[in-house]
């Protein structure tokens, strides 16, 4: 029974975050990598773009709200979600032809595509606090549980609760869509063939006659639609916050860099990776080690790791490591 | 060098630069001039460190929020009283706590280098950093709790060594090093692009430390009442030596007291802007600083004709960080007080890159006067968007709309550094003073 608890705890507090958490930095990732695979230099205005897309997002369910329409049990997000994308691709289409392309053309170092793209993230970012302001904003509504705590102990008579709220539960269901979708694009389509080709070797691919100025137009849209995703979910399952969307740069770039750049599967790899390694490390085992150990080598303290305000130390330290150790990462990545 | 030709564009820049401090003076006040001033001048320092590690030698630093916050801490570490109640409580076993971890991390690497690769040696590097890991833990947590049970309201934490607190500016710089050691052993020699997601990484670190790590800085406690290097004005307006120079310049003493007090901290800190910005100028100049240019410029050459490009980062690495520390600790003795929650990394590390790539990267004097114009016009965008603002919002009927856009004005900032980044970026990518 004991045995039992311990696993229903660890699912509880370890395996479902780490799932749902796992989900949302994996499609941050994947737009990570796309950008560094076909335009080349790591986008650090990415944090930003997804609290954009969020944003959007956000004033639609708003005004969804407000008209009164919803699609409980699920957020009325998911519906204002199109939106949310569609204005997050204009934005980046926009941005790309004002900014980035003129870069490209020039084939400037990718060091200094890196500082446009700081001083877009300046733009976003003020952008978003000028709109909807610096504040907390929850969105989530709909059924907040899919699974009660309450409810599975009763089903189980185990002593020890297991609850899956619906943000996790779509943040899983929405993830594995996207990525199948992703890769079907990316393995079947003639466009996605074409971005993997320009990815490999952008003479080869230019040589045989594929458009640059289109693989470029689709990846932006893409990513559009994985940041904007990412955001929402993350924002569902948590909340929204501009700054920290800027922070999730971090994670996000440790997932792809772990994973190895530039690399699809290992940016969703990476994801969990990171994810899993940030809740391991900074939850208290004490719950768990007391159902497993014998009374008398039971802990005394909280038994964790690190506390939770040193999260971003665990997707620095797997960064270091990775890049010391296995540079292009844990899956081949590339470099420019 | 060419000769002692003046270039008046850039006579003209900074006179540019005079007239708009100047015109805050006589225009809002000169309370609000000198604080420009006096943070201008650590801003061009700060831009002149990072100036040293992108313009001279090409490395891509986001860390600086780091390496400010480092300076900081050090002003607190040199200049606060101790607390003697709480380093008998558990300063020892601190220290012996962080000795403990540095010597676990230390014999991890010795371990790593001495032993053959293989089975043996991944074995035997886990068990050595896991044990020492809880070695550290089961003496860091009691010492930290016993620390910060000291009252609390008031102190909590080490405290200081008492020094002057001029001695924590250099202390500061030393500091920055000693991270910036760390960092570049780590991350240099990786690609550009990883260099930078590093040392972002590693600013985060420190800071959420020094955020979170009572015993050391009492986190966002914050540590007030830093000691001064120059007079306080109450104690100036007791003084009637100095009441009677004040009112024979026609000034009332409060004000007379605040201007004195920030002209002193604008004089000292043109002292060390001048000793640094004249050191920069020769290294720029020297054997080495051109070989640091070629090196930037050419990697793949430099390497060939026989320069240790890992070591000579390195060292520029260190060299421009530790000036950035040294700016963070004079920041903080401004300020008189440490407070970690404030550093932000778009105030102190992008805000620092705009500077650079403004002013002009790879010049000094770009440098500077690329702190000195956007630090005015991040201080003056806020108030100038306001008076827009409230001329666009006039004809509006005062409501939700309104309000909202009169609040927002204060988010213009980030919007107008970054526009600001990407036109200089675009039509004048060598900045407003150009590399010679």
């Amino acid at each position: 029974m004991d045995f039992l608890n311990a696993i229903v705890a660890i699912a509880n507090y370890v395996l479902i975050p780490g799932i749902a958490y796992g989900s949302q930095l994996a499609l941050g990732a994947l737009g990570v990598t796309m950008i560094y695979g076909i335009l080349r230099f790591s986008n650090f205005a990415h944090g930003d773009t997804m609290a954009f897309g969020t944003m959007v997002t956000i004033l639609f369910t708003w005004w969804f709200q407000s008209l009164g329409i919803s699609i409980a049990p699920l957020p009325t997000a998911l519906l204002a979600l199109p939106f949310g994308i569609v204005f997050t691709a204009l934005l980046l289409l926009g941005t790309d032809r004002a900014v980035y392309r003129f870069y490209r053309e020039k084939r400037a170092a990718p060091v200094i595509l890196v500082i446009v793209s700081m001083g877009v993230m300046f733009i976003m970012n003020g952008l978003v606090r000028f709109i909807i302001g610096p504040d907390e904003q929850r969105f989530a509504d709909g059924a907040r549980f899919l699974i009660r705590a309450r409810d599975f102990k009763q089903w189980t008579g185990l002593s020890e609760g297991l609850a899956i709220r619906t943000s996790q539960a779509i943040t899983v269901v929405t993830a594995v869509a996207v990525v199948a979708l992703l890769f079907w694009f990316l393995m079947r389509t003639r466009t996605g063939k074409s971005m993997r080709a320009y990815s490999d070797n952008e003479d080869l691919a230019l040589l045989s006659g594929i458009n640059p100025e289109r693989v470029v137009m689709y990846t932006w849209l893409i990513v559009a639609a994985l940041a904007t995703i990412a955001g929402v979910l993350y924002g569902l399952d948590k909340s929204f916050k501009p700054f920290t969307y800027f922070q999730l740069l971090l994670p996000i770039f440790a997932s792809a860099v772990v994973g190895g750049l530039g690399n699809p599967i290992g940016a969703i790899a990476g994801g969990f990776v990171v994810a899993f390694s940030e809740v391991t490390i900074t939850y208290a085992w004490k719950k768990v080690l007391v159902y497993l150990l014998p009374e008398s080598l039971e802990p005394s303290g909280l038994a964790q790791l690190l506390s939770t305000d040193y999260k971003f130390a665990v997707s620095f330290a797997l960064l270091i490591i990775v890049l010391l150790f296995k540079p292009t990462g844990l899956f081949k990545g590339k470099t420019v | 060098m060419t000769g002692m030709k003046v270039n008046w564009k850039n006579v003209a820049l900074f006179a540019l630069v005079a007239v708009l401090i100047i015109g805050t003076g006589f225009v809002q006040s000169w309370n609000t001039a000198l604080y420009i001033l006096n943070l201008g001048l650590i801003s061009a320092i700060m831009a002149i460190g990072v100036n040293l590690q992108w313009g001279y030698a090409g490395l891509f630093n986001v860390g600086i929020m780091g390496l400010v916050a480092i300076g900081g801490l050090a002003t607190v570490l040199t200049a606060m009283p101790p607390v003697k109640e709480a380093w008998a409580a558990g300063g020892l076993r601190m220290m012996l706590a962080l000795a403990t971890g540095a010597a676990t991390i230390g014999g991890g690497i010795l371990l790593y280098k001495r032993m053959r690769p293989g089975r043996r040696r991944t074995l035997a590097l886990m068990v050595w950093l896991v044990g020492g890991f809880f070695l550290y833990r089961s003496l860091f947590d009691p010492a930290a709790e016993a620390i910060e049970a000291v009252n609390p309201a008031s102190t909590g934490y080490l405290g200081g060594a008492a020094l002057p607190v001029l001695l924590a500016w250099p202390l500061g710089g030393l500091m920055a090093a000693g991270v910036a050691w760390l960092i570049g052993k780590t991350a240099l020699g990786l690609r550009s692009d990883y260099l930078a997601i590093a040392t972002l990484g590693i600013a985060e670190i420190i800071v959420a430390v020094m955020k979170n790590e009572d015993w050391l800085d009492r986190g966002v406690k914050n540590v007030v009442g830093i000691p001064r290097p120059l007079p306080y004005e109450v104690d100036l307006q007791r003084d009637p030596g100095f009441v009677e120079t004040a009112s024979s310049l026609g000034l009332d003493p409060v004000t007379a007291s605040t201007l004195y007090v920030k002209l002193g901290y604008g004089l000292m800190f043109t002292a060390v802007l001048v000793i640094v910005l004249v050191l920069a100028e020769l290294a720029l100049r020297s054997p080495w600083g051109r070989m640091m240019r070629a090196i930037r410029d050419n990697e793949v050459a430099a390497e060939a004709m026989g320069k240790d490009v890992v070591a000579r980062h390195l060292q520029v690495f260190i060299l421009g960080s530790a000036i950035v520390g040294m700016a963070g600790a004079m920041m903080t003795t401004l300020d008189g007080q440490l407070t970690p929650g404030t550093y932000q990394p778009l105030r102190y590390t992008f805000l620092i890159w705009v500077m650079v790539i403004v002013g002009g990267s790879g010049n000094n004097w770009g440098a500077i006067l690329g702190g000195f114009l956007i630090w005015f016009l991040w201080v003056q965008v806020e108030p100038l968007g306001k008076m827009l603002m409230d001329v666009i919002t006039a004809p509006l009927p005062d409501g939700a709309l309104k309000a909202h856009l009169l609040e927002s004005v204060a988010h213009m900032r980030l919007f107008t550094m970054g526009l600001i980044l990407l036109l200089v970026l675009r039509f004048s990518p060598r900045g407003l003073i150009p590399e010679k």
